[in-house]
């Protein structure tokens, strides 16, 4: 059993373990793809853009796994304070596999939040249109859980405690979720807008899983995967580095 | 073999030095015992000595390794209990034991052997099988006395191991490392309020205060130097009787100084 594996199996056994967290992350996406979904369906229809789940089901499908993979790269910090991250960092393994073992395991349990977002929104209503493309829809979820839950835990890396956590959440979290076109098209938007949405690395997440699953990128599937690969590449290595860094 | 080296160790926070220029030796198969009054630089010691944090100054040699260029092998060489809990909550007490093992890259077969022998030891082989948030404080403390020793480190870090536990667990616990001691040669560094356990186990003795330390000897040294009866007397001679400022941590410690003294 490797190092990798060992703090892989630890994130999936702590999901798996705390169900109340786990039902707890469906609430809100099944939320907004009710009041949303249903919400603005008619006038969505009215105004020529066809089937608004359909749009939104993939949007919601990324925000589950944003918000999933945020709060797994921030466990970092309870860890800390539970003081389990001694017990890591004291032992006689290399910080990046640790790094990688976390991020991975964090990664896969988002990912398996997301695929429940998906089943749920076909559940609802949502009807894949080209199922030869599931495979890429999952690359597409995969590559955003292992972006964010990079990015989580650089960040919580620096960080001491919980309570710049409503921070992260409100300037971070929720401002990528909501300008990334998670839930409206992105034609015609004003300049300043389109600017912001195209800085957000989600953009380009919630396009591919868009693109794959009902054929309506935006952006271009290749470019989409090529912008977010390199991302993960980078906040990977930047989040590793500053894991290697840690004093406790 | 000195096992243990520090040479000018010194430990900054800012302007606020919390451990200052201290040098000491632990001998191979000794226990030694690390004693001051709060804050004194015991826990600040201790992490800089497990590669936990980056000395501001000095020398530091473990087994003969640097813990600075040489981290692995200085890792290997020993373990540790904190002071304060270090477990997986939500993980079993087998599967944190199992986790300690791959950390430590211990084969399957020795794995399994040890992790049963230790957790048969500490008396919690019954309830293996448990998350470990439903174990009381006691329970927890005697599973990473288990898990410290499951490498067999040629030294035992504990910062004071005995925190909050009952006399029997003490007594028991102390019976165990001190059996590996005699039978392993294994060292042991231990910090400690409680005078009587220090009184008791240490080979030798030093006393810590304000970053420095202050005297340094086997017991009856000290209780010669200070002319007192017990370590507890000759303690409360050598760091006065003052009550001392209780602080979370050395950072906490800094930014109460910079509230203070800084920016006015």
């Amino acid at each position: 059993m490797g190092i990798i594996y060992i703090m892989w199996l630890r994130q999936l056994k702590r999901y798996w373990r705390s169900k109340s967290r786990m039902m707890g992350a469906l609430g809100m996406p099944i939320l907004f793809l009710i009041a949303l979904g249903f919400g603005f369906g008619a006038i969505y229809q009215k105004a020529g853009g066809g089937n608004y789940l359909e749009f939104l089901a993939p949007g919601i499908i990324a925000m589950s796994i944003l918000f999933t993979s945020m709060l797994n790269g921030t466990e970092v910090i309870w860890d800390r304070q539970f003081g389990f991250l001694k017990e890591t960092l004291v032992a006689p393994v290399s910080r990046i596999k640790i790094m990688i073992g976390r991020t991975l395991g964090g990664a896969t349990v988002a990912f398996l939040q997301g695929i429940l977002i998906f089943l749920i929104s076909i559940i609802l209503g949502f009807r894949v249109t080209n199922f030869s493309c599931i495979p890429l829809t999952l690359l597409f979820m995969f590559l955003i859980a292992v972006l964010f839950t990079a990015l989580g835990t650089a960040i919580a890396s620096k960080m001491e405690d919980m309570h710049a956590f409503p921070l992260i959440m409100n300037f971070l979290i929720m401002p990528l979720f909501f300008l990334s076109g998670a839930l409206f098209p992105l034609d015609n938007l004003p300049k300043f807008m389109e600017v912001i949405v195209k800085i957000n690395p989600l953009s380009y997440g919630v396009d591919g899983i868009r693109g794959a699953l009902t054929n309506a990128s935006h952006l271009g599937l290749f470019f989409d995967f090529i912008v977010l690969f390199v991302l993960t590449l980078i906040v990977s290595l930047i989040g590793s580095y500053l894991f290697s860094k840690i004093e406790v | 073999m000195e096992l243990i080296k520090t040479e000018n160790l010194t430990k900054k926070f800012g302007k606020f030095v919390a451990v200052d220029s201290i040098s000491f030796s632990v001998n191979e198969g000794e226990i030694f015992a690390f004693l001051g009054p709060n804050g004194a630089g015991k826990t600040t010691t201790i992490r800089m000595l497990t590669t936990l944090l980056h000395p501001s100054g000095g020398k530091i040699k473990i087994n003969g390794f640097n813990p600075l260029t040489e981290k692995d092998k200085v890792r290997h060489s020993f373990g540790i209990v904190f002071q304060d809990p270090s477990l997986d909550d939500e993980l079993t007490a087998y599967e944190n034991m199992e986790f300690h093992a791959v950390l430590y890259s211990l084969g399957k077969k020795i794995r399994k052997k040890r992790i049963e022998e230790l957790l048969k030891f500490v008396e919690l082989w019954e309830r293996k099988n448990e998350q470990v948030k439903h174990f009381s404080g006691g329970m927890k403390r005697r599973l990473e006395i288990a898990r410290g020793l499951l490498h067999h480190p040629k030294i035992l870090f504990l910062d004071e191991p005995t925190l909050g536990l009952d006399p029997q667990t003490r007594n028991h616990m102390w019976q165990y490392v001190l059996k590996l001691n005699k039978s392993e040669g294994m060292t042991v560094f231990l910090t400690t309020h409680y005078l009587e356990e220090a009184e008791k186990v240490a080979d030798r003795i030093a006393i810590i205060d304000n970053g420095k330390i202050v005297k340094l000897g086997t017991l009856q040294e000290l209780k010669k130097a200070t002319k007192t009866k017990s370590l507890e007397e000759a303690f409360l001679k050598i760091t006065g009787r003052d009550i001392r400022e209780e602080k979370a941590s050395a950072k906490d410690n800094l930014r109460i100084r910079g509230k203070v003294f800084g920016r006015r």
